[in-house]
C-alpha cells in the first residue's frame, strides 16, 4: 500500500470510528435507560399496591 | 404517507443515512477517476470538505435554534440547540482531524496555518468548546438556555469575522504557501461531492434525531420519577 | 433621553467605587508592567523588534482580562445584580454602563503600558495607539457582556478566559497587523467592522443574559 492510500485509508477509518463510538455511548446509554425503567416500573407497581390493595401476577404479553 | 414519515422520521433518515454513505464511499472508491496532480490522496477531500460543510450546518442549526428560544420561546429549541451544537463540535473535531491527515499526505506536515479553513475551524472549535464550558457551570433552568443561546448566536457571528481576520492575518504572518487543490473539479468528482456532502449531511441529520431523542427521554424519566416518588 | 442619563449614573457609579476601593486599575497597572518585564526575558535575543509587538498585545489583553474578571464580581458577592435588573432602565443600559467603566480602566492602564513598551522595547507609531483604541471597544463591548455570563455561573474566573480568547482573536489580528503591517489601514478596518458587529450584538443580547 502506498503512502497515499495509507493516509486515505486513516481518515476514513477516524470517521468510522468516531461514529462507532458514538453507538458505544448510546448504548450504554440505553441500559442506563432500562434499569431507570424498572426502578420507575418497580416504584409504579409499589405505589398502586398501596393503594389498590395486591395485584394478582398474571401473564403479561411482552412484544 | 406524511404521517408516516412523521411518525417515523428517525429510522426514515437513519436508513437514508446508510443508502447515502454506501453510495458515496462506492462511488469515491471504484468510480471517480484519481485526480492527476495529488494522486491517490486526493481522495480524502471527499470526506473532509463535506465534514467541515456539515460541522458549519451544525452550527447555523445550532443558532438557529438559539434565536428561536430567544424569539419565540418553543420549549424544545433550547435543547434542540445544544444537541445541534454537540454534534457540530463533533463534526468540527473530525475536520481538524481529517484535514490535518490531508495536510501531512498532500504536504508532509501535521498542521499548516497557511490553510485558512483549518485555522478558522481551530478558532470555532475552541469558541464551541467553551460553550461546554459555559453550559456545565450554570445550573439547569431558564439562566442557562438563555445565556447558552446568546453564546451560540455569537459563534455564527464570529464566522465571517473570523474568516476576515485570519485572511488579514497572512499578510504578516507570512505564511508557506501551499497550493490546494482547485475549485474546477471534472464532472464526475463534482457529483461525487455532491453525494458525499448529502451523506454526511443525512448522518448529521440521523445523529441529531437520535441524540435529541435520548435527551427527550431522560426528561421525561426525570419526571416521571418525580410524579412517583 | 432617559436611557443617557441612566448610563451616566450607573457608570459613575462604578467608577466612584473604584475611586474608593482603588483595587482595580492598581492591579491593571503593575500586571502589565510586570508582564512587559516577563516578556523582555522571554524573547531571545536574535527575535525581531516585531515579536515585541505581538508580545504587548498578549500583555493587553490578558491585563483587560484581568479587569472584565472583577467586573460584576461586587454586584455577584452581594446580590446587587437581581435589583439593577429589576431597576425601571433599559438593561442593555447596565451593559453600557459597565463596559464604558471598564473603558476607563483599561485607558488608564494602557497610559502608562504604551509609555513602557516604548521604554523598554522600542517606539510606537499612531498606527499602533489608533489600533488599541480601536481595540479597547471592542475588549470592552464584548468583554463585559461575557462577564456577565460568567458571574451566573459557578466557575466564574475560571470561565471568562475561556469565552472570551476565541473572541479576541480578531481584535489581535487587527491590532497586531495595523502595527506591524506598511499600510495598516485595513486592520484598523477589521477593527472598526469588529466593533461595530458585536456592540450591536452586545447591546441586543444583555437584556437575555440578565433576564429569565
Amino acid at each position: 500500500m502506498s503512502s497515499g492510500e495509507k493516509y486515505v485509508a486513516a481518515a476514513y477509518l477516524v470517521v468510522f470510528a468516531v461514529v462507532l463510538v458514538y453507538l458505544v455511548i448510546m448504548s450504554l446509554k440505553l441500559q442506563r435507560l432500562q434499569r431507570e425503567l424498572a426502578e420507575l416500573a418497580e416504584l409504579a407497581r409499589e405505589r398502586r399496591e398501596r393503594e389498590h390493595g395486591p395485584v394478582s401476577r398474571e401473564a403479561a404479553e411482552v412484544g | 404517507m406524511s404521517t408516516w414519515l412523521r411518525n417515523n422520521a428517525g429510522p426514515a433518515t437513519a436508513v437514508l443515512a446508510v443508502t447515502l454513505i454506501c453510495a458515496a464511499i462506492a462511488l469515491i472508491f471504484f468510480w471517480v477517476p484519481e485526480d492527476a496532480d495529488q494522486g491517490f490522496s486526493q481522495k480524502i477531500f471527499y470526506f473532509h470538505v463535506p465534514i467541515a460543510i456539515t460541522a458549519y450546518a451544525c452550527f447555523g442549526w445550532g443558532a438557529f435554534k438559539a434565536f428561536m428560544h430567544l424569539w419565540k420561546r418553543p420549549p424544545e429549541a433550547d435543547l434542540q440547540s445544544y444537541v445541534a451544537i454537540h454534534l457540530g463540535v463533533i463534526f468540527g473535531a473530525l475536520t481538524l482531524i481529517t484535514g490535518s491527515i490531508w495536510a501531512k499526505a498532500s504536504w508532509g506536515v501535521w498542521w499548516t496555518w497557511s490553510s485558512n479553513q483549518l485555522v478558522l475551524f481551530l478558532v470555532l472549535f475552541l469558541f464551541y468548546s467553551a460553550y461546554f464550558m459555559l453550559r456545565f457551570s450554570v445550573d439547569a433552568g431558564p439562566a442557562r438556555s438563555n445565556v447558552s443561546a446568546v453564546y451560540a448566536l455569537f459563534g455564527v457571528v464570529l464566522i465571517p469575522v473570523s474568516f476576515l481576520a485570519i485572511r488579514l492575518a497572512n499578510d504578516f504572518i507570512h505564511p508557506v504557501v501551499f497550493t490546494s487543490a482547485g475549485p474546477q473539479m471534472a464532472g464526475s468528482m463534482f457529483f461525487t461531492f455532491c453525494v458525499s456532502l448529502a451523506a454526511l449531511l443525512a448522518l448529521a441529520s440521523a445523529l441529531y434525531r437520535l441524540e435529541l431523542t435520548s435527551k427527550r427521554l431522560d426528561v421525561t424519566m426525570k419526571r416521571l420519577r418525580e410524579a412517583l416518588e | 433621553m432617559t436611557y443617557f442619563h441612566d448610563v451616566a449614573t450607573l457608570t459613575r457609579k462604578d467608577l466612584l467605587l473604584e475611586l474608593r476601593a482603588r483595587d482595580t486599575v492598581p492591579a491593571m497597572l503593575l500586571f502589565v508592567v510586570s508582564a512587559l518585564v516577563v516578556f523582555h526575558f522571554a524573547l531571545p535575543s536574535e527575535s525581531s523588534r516585531l515579536a515585541a509587538y505581538g508580545l504587548l498585545w498578549v500583555a493587553l489583553v490578558f491585563t483587560a482580562l484581568l479587569g472584565l474578571v472583577r467586573a460584576f464580581s461586587a454586584e455577584r458577592d452581594q446580590g446587587l445584580l437581581d435589583g439593577l435588573v429589576l431597576a425601571p432602565c433599559d438593561r442593555s443600559a447596565i451593559w453600557l454602563a459597565k463596559a464604558l467603566s471598564m473603558l476607563g480602566f483599561l485607558v488608564l492602564a494602557e497610559i502608562v503600558a504604551l509609555p513602557a513598551f516604548a521604554i523598554f522595547f522600542h517606539g510606537i507609531g499612531w498606527t499602533t495607539v489608533a489600533g488599541v483604541a480601536l481595540a479597547n471597544v471592542g475588549i470592552c463591548t464584548v468583554g463585559t457582556l461575557l462577564a456577565a455570563m460568567a458571574a451566573a455561573s459557578r466557575a466564574r474566573e475560571l470561565l471568562l478566559p475561556l469565552l472570551f480568547l476565541p473572541l479576541a482573536i480578531p481584535i489581535v489580528v487587527g491590532g497586531v497587523g495595523a502595527g506591524v503591517v506598511e499600510n495598516g489601514g485595513r486592520y484598523l478596518g477589521l477593527l472598526a467592522v469588529y466593533d461595530a458587529i458585536f456592540a450591536i450584538i452586545c447591546w441586543a443580547s444583555f437584556e437575555y443574559v440578565v433576564t429569565e
